[in-house]
């Protein structure tokens, strides 16, 4: 059977048992005199047999599904003539790749009658592996099922036990945060000890050289394979540098505008304008910095008599800046707007003017938040990926000069990345340990965001 | 001590022009910021308007063909076999050298022949199988034009030099006699709508991708809608005040934070090299989508929990009500409108996203339209980055339109979200 309509038998299955196992405890309690007679409502009875039948049978199936390639393989090499047998694992893996070519029927040439042998065992294993874990599944989901039906009886506590169960799936919906976390750890930390193997730490983070090209002969030219991250974090920076240029003073100064001293009406026009500026995608940005942007810079410069690469890094970093800004500015609106209004009148009763006011009172009590607001904004540009891969450039200069082209860890993770790659090269190796770099910095950045906020905030009520 | 007051007024009489100054620079440096917010949205959207709505608008040229037997080498037209093997680039060639009949060496035929689409031929062969009785007969056909003649034909119409780009002088005289002639125009692009990706321009369409982001959307929303409800409703009614709910906590305000492409990284190294899934599949597009937009649902359903009142828990559980049906048949009804409109917006993040979906391999050039979830494909987004990286003058405008397309989407989401906020929200 087909998983699909596996599934759709088993749904259909479990919704049976529902049906039954509320049929069930009517019709015994129906001895008694009524449904009064029920411990719990009948519902929870129907549920509980429902969920007898789907749980088990769920993790029989996720089991098969994650043991049953390991298994038929192994099998497949154990059968394997002996000659055949005794290699390396990477000789091993390509073997297997081509029994299984045979078996889809793309093999082309010659076959080894040993092959074609396993070929045709493994399409039969395949096959009854598929049949089997059909009977096994649906068998489980009725046993399961009987068993809860069984256990149907006007005394049975079917609520408290279906809130356990209820309560055993949300905590396990919780806890998807925690191990989203350990996935991002465990994934980049396990490649980057691998590339770390390959290539030593310290030429990693204290190198000043990247190519990022591993020669594949001996005497290949221009395969030096320097992977020295320093270029890519300074490009990094110079375009978030930019990006913050543009972005705090602007953003800073919209939220104050904003919240002392438009009026209720503009407000409620603009700030949802503004807004629109950070739900635009960035590869739509990354469109405009690269087709528009970019040109117009370097055709200013031109005029100006000043050589600006078409890839500079000041244009991707205003786009970046422009993103940002409603960034910045929302999350300073919020700490502006908790500042309590009694410490402006005083301000204002004293005879200070407006600006006064907001320079001297309001952004010294709002410090703390707008610092963190900004230190966020900074994590957000370092990790920006399209506007960088469309319209900054490759070429990894050390360079802190806006006009030239820089390029940033996203861009080089992206480069690494896409396309046809074999995974354990130094190369793709590379682009994990550039994540564990980026995750690593920017979850410090989240973290000092917070600290900054809770340690010097100023309580007023 | 009136000589003294007397100086502390002089002193702030002084100073108080300069000081209305500065006060007047000041609201004008927040004027100016929010104006270079604005001015920044209007030229952006200005921009990519001017440049995609030409895409909108496809060239045709008008050409009179004869679906001449010997030429097409058919003799029976509801042979499908025959069909197929027809030589429709024969009689696209016989007709606009008919038309101009001076283009006599091969070069300047092979000039003429490059102003009409690739993809004429299948037209023809589509316009054939439908209507058999047309062979042998001289049909007037508004015949697609190639992508630089459309450009160069869309671009007379605007300001400023028109585009030329690849034409030849002699192929702009002959554009020149056929508006003369009225024998070309511009008419609506359906093909843009109904196409899947292609290297020629005016075949080129948003289809696929759109059903690509639609299949990795769907799966997002199945995963991500209620596992962010579960999470929040046991982080606001469950959880016991302890580390292990810091825990969570903490993860959940972290990954909201990581920058998209590490949820890429993860997605390559844990669902394609670890559990062997398929690469560009919307399938894992959308469980790393899920990874990315739950903790905007998680957070945005807690806040709508919050926001209910706790008298409504304890009536309930007061006319004895279990736990799970307080939450059930109360709270979750009372927060929905809340966690709707965190889970529109995570959606609309998700819709948007590119980064993540590059480092899975959705960024293949795929032709065929997907059918599922299983189905190689790729998403709006990526296609407009796939398309930005095209030399080609006419994918400039296709990108733009896509883009345009894009927003439109994201622009109906939000006010959906907007809308939903103030309809059903209630006040407590």
């Amino acid at each position: 059977m087909n998983p699909s309509t596996l599934l759709l038998a088993l749904v259909i299955i479990v919704g049976v048992a529902y049906i039954l196992g509320r049929s069930r405890s009517l019709q015994v309690a129906g001895k008694l005199g009524g449904a009064r007679y029920l411990n719990s409502l009948p519902f929870y009875y129907g549920a509980l047999t429902a969920l007898w039948c789907a749980v088990p049978c769920l993790i029989v199936l996720a089991g098969w599904f994650a043991f049953d390639d390991i298994i038929i393989r192994n099998i497949i090499l154990a059968e394997l003539p002996e000659n055949l047998r005794n290699q390396g694992s990477g000789e091993m893996d390509l073997l297997l790749n081509s029994v299984n070519n045979i078996a889809a029927g793309n093999h082309v040439g010659e076959i080894d009658p040993a092959l074609q042998a396993a070929a045709d065992h493994l399409v039969s294993l395949k096959s009854t592996a598929k049949s089997s874990i059909t009977v096994i599944s649906i068998s489980v989901a009725i046993l399961g099922g009987l068993w809860g039906w069984r256990k149907v009886h006007p005394e049975f506590k079917a609520r408290i036990q279906v809130e356990q169960v209820f309560k055993i799936a949300l905590l396990l919906c919780s806890c998807l945060a925690i191990f989203t976390t350990l996935g991002i750890v465990l994934s980049v930390l396990f490649e980057s000890i691998r590339f770390f193997q390959s290539v030593p730490i310290t030429d990693f983070v204290f190198g000043v050289e990247w190519s990022p090209q591993v020669a594949i002969r001996a005497d290949q030219v221009g395969g030096s394979g320097a992977f020295g991250a320093i270029p890519l974090f300074t490009g990094t920076l110079l375009i978030s540098a930019i990006a913050m240029v543009v972005a705090v003073p602007t953003g800073l100064m919209s939220a104050i505008y904003l919240s002392e001293y438009a009026s209720a009406r503009v407000r409620s026009i603009v700030k949802p304008m503004l807004e629109v500026l950070a739900g635009i995608p960035t590869v739509v940005y990354g469109f405009f910095a690269a087709l528009t942007i970019a040109p117009f810079i370097r055709n200013l410069g031109a005029d100006m008599g000043v050589t600006v690469s078409s890839e500079s890094a000041l244009a991707a970093g205003i786009v970046m800046g422009v993103m940002i800004i409603p960034f910045v500015s929302s999350l300073s609106d919020d700490v502006i707007n908790a500042v309590p209004q009694a410490m402006r009148d005083g301000s204002l009763g004293l005879g200070a003017t407006r600006s006064e006011t907001i320079k001297q009172v309001v952004i010294p009590a709002a410090l703390p938040g707008i610092v963190g607001g900004v230190l966020l904004a900074v994590s957000r540009a370092i990790g920006e990926t399209m506007i960088v891969v469309m319209a900054a450039g490759l070429a990894a200069n050390l360079t802190a000069n806006p006009l030239e082209t820089v390029t940033t860890v996203t861009v080089q993770i992206v480069t690494l990345l896409v396309g046809d790659q074999e995974f354990d090269s130094p190369k793709t190796l590379a682009a994990f340990a550039l994540g564990l770099m980026l995750f690593l910095v920017t979850l410090s950045l989240n973290f000092l965001a917070l600290h900054v906020v809770k340690k010097y905030r100023e309580q007023y009520e | 001590m009136n000589k003294a007051t007397q100086r502390t007024i002089d002193i702030v009489e002084k100073n108080l022009s300069k000081r209305y100054r500065a006060e007047k620079r000041f609201r004008l440096y927040g004027l100016m910021s929010i104006g270079f917010g604005l001015l920044c949205l209007v030229v952006l959207f200005t921009d990519i308007i001017s440049k995609g709505l030409p895409a909108f608008k496809q060239t045709r040229i008008l050409l009179p063909i004869e679906f001449n037997r010997d030429d097409l080498g058919i003799s029976d037209a509801t042979d499908p076999e025959q069909l197929r093997a027809g030589n429709y680039e024969a009689i696209l060639r016989n007709a606009i050298r008919g038309k101009f009949p001076d283009a006599k060496s091969r070069r300047d035929k092979r000039a003429l022949s490059a102003m009409l689409s690739n993809a004429a031929s299948f037209h023809l062969q589509d316009t054939l199988a439908e209507n058999p009785d047309l062979l042998g007969e001289t049909v007037s056909t508004w015949i697609l034009a190639d992508d630089d003649v459309d450009v160069y034909v869309k671009s007379l119409d605007g300001f400023g030099e028109p585009f030329t780009g690849r034409l030849s002088e002699q192929q702009i005289g002959w554009v020149q006699t056929l508006i003369d002639d009225e024998a070309i125009r511009t008419q609506f692009n359906t093909t843009f709508f109904t196409a899947s990706a292609s290297r020629e321009p005016e075949q080129a369409g948003i289809l696929g991708a759109a059903l690509g982001s639609l299949f990795t959307l769907v799966v997002t929303l199945l995963l991500s809608f209620p596992i962010g409800v579960a999470a929040a409703i046991y982080l606001e009614e469950y959880a016991p005040k302890n580390k292990f709910t810091e825990l969570i906590e903490v993860n959940i305000n972290n990954l909201a934070a990581v920058p998209s492409i590490i949820f890429g990284l993860l997605g390559l190294a844990i669902f394609i090299n670890m559990f062997g899934l398929t690469r560009s599949v919307p399938l894992v597009g959308g469980l790393v989508l899920t990874l990315m937009t739950l903790p905007t649902i998680i957070i945005s359903s807690r806040a709508a929990i919050k926001s209910v009142p706790p008298s409504i828990r304890e009536a309930a559980l007061g006319v004895g009500a279990s736990k799970m049906q307080m939450i059930l048949h109360h709270v979750l009804p009372l927060a929905m409108p809340g966690m709707l409109t965190g889970t529109i917006i995570g959606m609309a993040q998700a819709l948007g996203e590119t980064a993540p979906l590059l480092m899975i391999g959705m960024v293949a050039f795929i032709v065929d339209l997907p059918a599922g979830i299983t189905d190689p494909a790729t998403v709006l987004p990526v296609q407009i980055f796939l398309w930005a990286d095209s030399p080609e003058r006419a994918f400039v405008e296709r990108t733009s339109a896509a883009i345009m397309v894009l927003l439109a989407f994201l622009i109906f989401m939000n006010t959906l979200a907007v809308w939903l906020r103030k309809r059903l929200e209630r006040r407590w």
